[in-house]
């Protein structure tokens, strides 16, 4: 074992510590284990919120991308940016819905704006298919930290099998309490790690950062801009609306929402968040500093970029911690991901078919359920290859469709019925798996349009088909109750 | 509309009506690529908006449990 394993498994240990930790002296309920009592405030808040956005996608997915692609990298900045607008008036209405009806989960709140059980049903399993990925997503990441950062004496496998089963058992004890303390230190190193990379790297390799973009100007002409065609402006301005409108449409993000103590927290939140978020900066910066450092890395291996460079200049106790830092992105979004994966399918699936069960056992079906989740994704892991990009762009396409059905049943009057709803998301995500499984763009499917049509990000399609089809659906249902209910009247 | 949810409008404009009159790397500012400093600024004067737009909505005036 080496100085950098042993800092990572040290830190692995110590975050299944505190987790095991939070849940001293409370009684696990569905109520506490899922949303914490809905007892959290400002900071906790504020640290899971971050804690999903800071995921191992971003660290080495955010490094990869600068690496690889420049310029478009730019538009993590941007959704984060408007989504947080949004959240001004989007997140207290949520949180307030939820805490008058008491729910726990995402589907909860369709199930009871659209009275709906069966909804609830349909919901929970779009989102459950939509997680998956994302699950997948991190396990891979937490595979590639340790095993590059052992330097081979770690399989990836045997890396991803050691969290995986960490991030169960803290899962199952403490549920969403553990992932509260371990977004703690984990927010304290990625803040820590990041500025000092992106600071250091750009300096220490060229003597600082106008230097560094001058030098990748002159090898690559145009890189750190959007290019003209394929990933342009207009898929710029496309990419980051649509992926803005489903950032808070993910299932474990409702419950970080609903673990707030008051909805002052999201307002306060939307002023400190966009600052925040600039963090990721450094992390391209990084990814940028790698492009003339570290050669050749194709494709996929991008996401390597970050941690290639970093051990080529660092001793093995800084590389430890840095693989320590990664390994805590790859942990917090994982256990929320696996905790609203398994209470979803508890509470608003086995629940609505099994009726009698009582709250004990929902409470302890979602527990016992964390592992099959986990065994499923680590099916996903090791069976899937390189097509794993396309299945979390496809789950935040699938969450995405959500969006219409809830943003309208937050108005006093909704015009959206039931089968309105019903109809759009199913319609929004039918046309997301074909597009994806057809691999379309604009461009194929309407290969006549001008270049800037033809850039627009595919999700626009499936969210404009959803609009129609819901709101056509819902005209007819709506109309139709109507006409029974005066003639129920005459 | 009020004027603090009119205020909110403002990135959404800034930022993506923007982004194809300043995609360009030069000139540098503050080291950065233009096209990306433009996008810096903008989360920057987003977190202010939003902090004017916390001041001045009556909502945060009431106590809240």
């Amino acid at each position: 074992m080496n100085t950098a394993l042993i800092i990572i498994f040290g830190f692995l240990a110590l975050s299944i510590f505190l987790g095991v930790q939070a849940q001293k002296g409370k009684d696990m309920s569905l109520e506490q284990w899922s949303v914490g009592g809905r007892g959290f405030g400002t900071i906790f808040v504020f640290l899971l919120m971050a804690g999903e956005i800071y995921t191992t996608f971003t660290f080495l997915g955010g490094s990869g991308w600068a690496y690889g692609k420049g310029g478009p990298t730019y538009y993590i900045l941007g959704y984060g940016c408007l989504a947080y607008i949004m959240s001004y008036w989007l997140l207290p209405a949520i949180w307030k819905y939820a805490k008058d009806n008491n729910l726990m989960s995402q589907s909860d709140f369709f199930v009871s704006k659209y009275k709906s059980p069966l909804l609830g049903v349909f919901v929970s399993l779009v989102g459950v298919v939509a997680l998956i990925p994302y699950l997948v997503l991190q396990l891979k990441g937490l595979g590639i930290i340790v095993a590059e950062a052992s330097g081979g004496s770690i399989s990836s496998t045997a890396a991803i099998w050691i969290g995986v089963i960490a991030v169960t058992v803290y899962v199952m004890i403490s549920g969403i309490h553990g992932s509260a303390w371990t977004a703690v230190i984990k927010d304290i190193m990625i803040l820590g790690i990041v500025l000092f990379l992106g600071i250091y790297l750009p300096i220490h390799y060229y003597g600082g950062f106008q230097p560094m973009f001058e030098a990748i100007e002159a090898a690559k002409p145009g890189f750190l801009a959007m290019p003209e065609t394929g990933l342009s402006v207009s898929w710029f301005i496309s990419t980051v609306l649509l992926t803005a409108l489903g950032f808070y449409m993910w299932p474990h993000t409702f419950g970080s929402i609903y673990s707030a103590q008051s909805s002052k927290v999201f307002r306060k939140n939307a002023i400190i968040m966009p600052l925040y978020q600039l963090v990721l900066l450094f992390v391209f910066f990084v990814g940028f500093a790698a492009i003339l450092q570290v050669k050749g890395l194709e494709g996929a291996d991008g996401d390597l970029a970050l941690l290639k460079l970093s051990m080529q200049t660092f001793d093995p106790w800084v590389v430890g911690l840095i693989g320590a830092a990664g390994l805590l992105t790859a942990i917090v979004p994982g256990s929320m991901i696996m905790m609203s994966a398994s209470t979803l399918l508890a509470k608003n699936v086995y629940k609505v078919f099994v009726p009698k069960a009582t709250d004990l056992q929902v409470s302890k079906l979602a527990k016992n359920l964390v592992p099959v989740v986990a065994i499923i994704a680590l099916y996903f892991t090791f069976k899937g290859g390189d097509t794993l990009v396309t299945l979390l762009l496809m789950g935040y396409s699938l969450v995405t469709q959500l969006f219409p059905a809830l943003v309208f049943s937050l108005a006093k009057n909704n015009v959206v019925t039931k089968a309105g709803a019903f109809a759009g998301i199913a319609v929004g995500v039918f046309t997301v798996a074909y597009i994806t499984i057809s691999a379309s763009t604009v461009g194929t499917l309407f290969p006549a349009l001008p270049q800037f049509v033809k850039d627009l990000n595919v999700g626009v399609i499936a969210l404009i088909i959803n609009l129609v089809v819901t709101f056509a659906v819902s005209f007819v249902t709506k109309s139709a109750t109507s006409n029974n209910t005066n003639e129920r009247v005459a | 509309m009020k004027l603090h949810q009119l205020l909110a409008i403002i990135p959404f404009i800034g930022l993506l009506g923007g982004v194809p009159f300043v995609n360009k790397v030069t000139p540098y500012v503050f080291g950065m690529p233009f096209v990306l400093f433009y996008i810096v600024l903008w989360v920057v004067i987003t977190s202010g908006i939003m902090a004017l737009v916390f001041k001045m909505d009556p909502a945060n005036k009431e106590e809240e449990i």
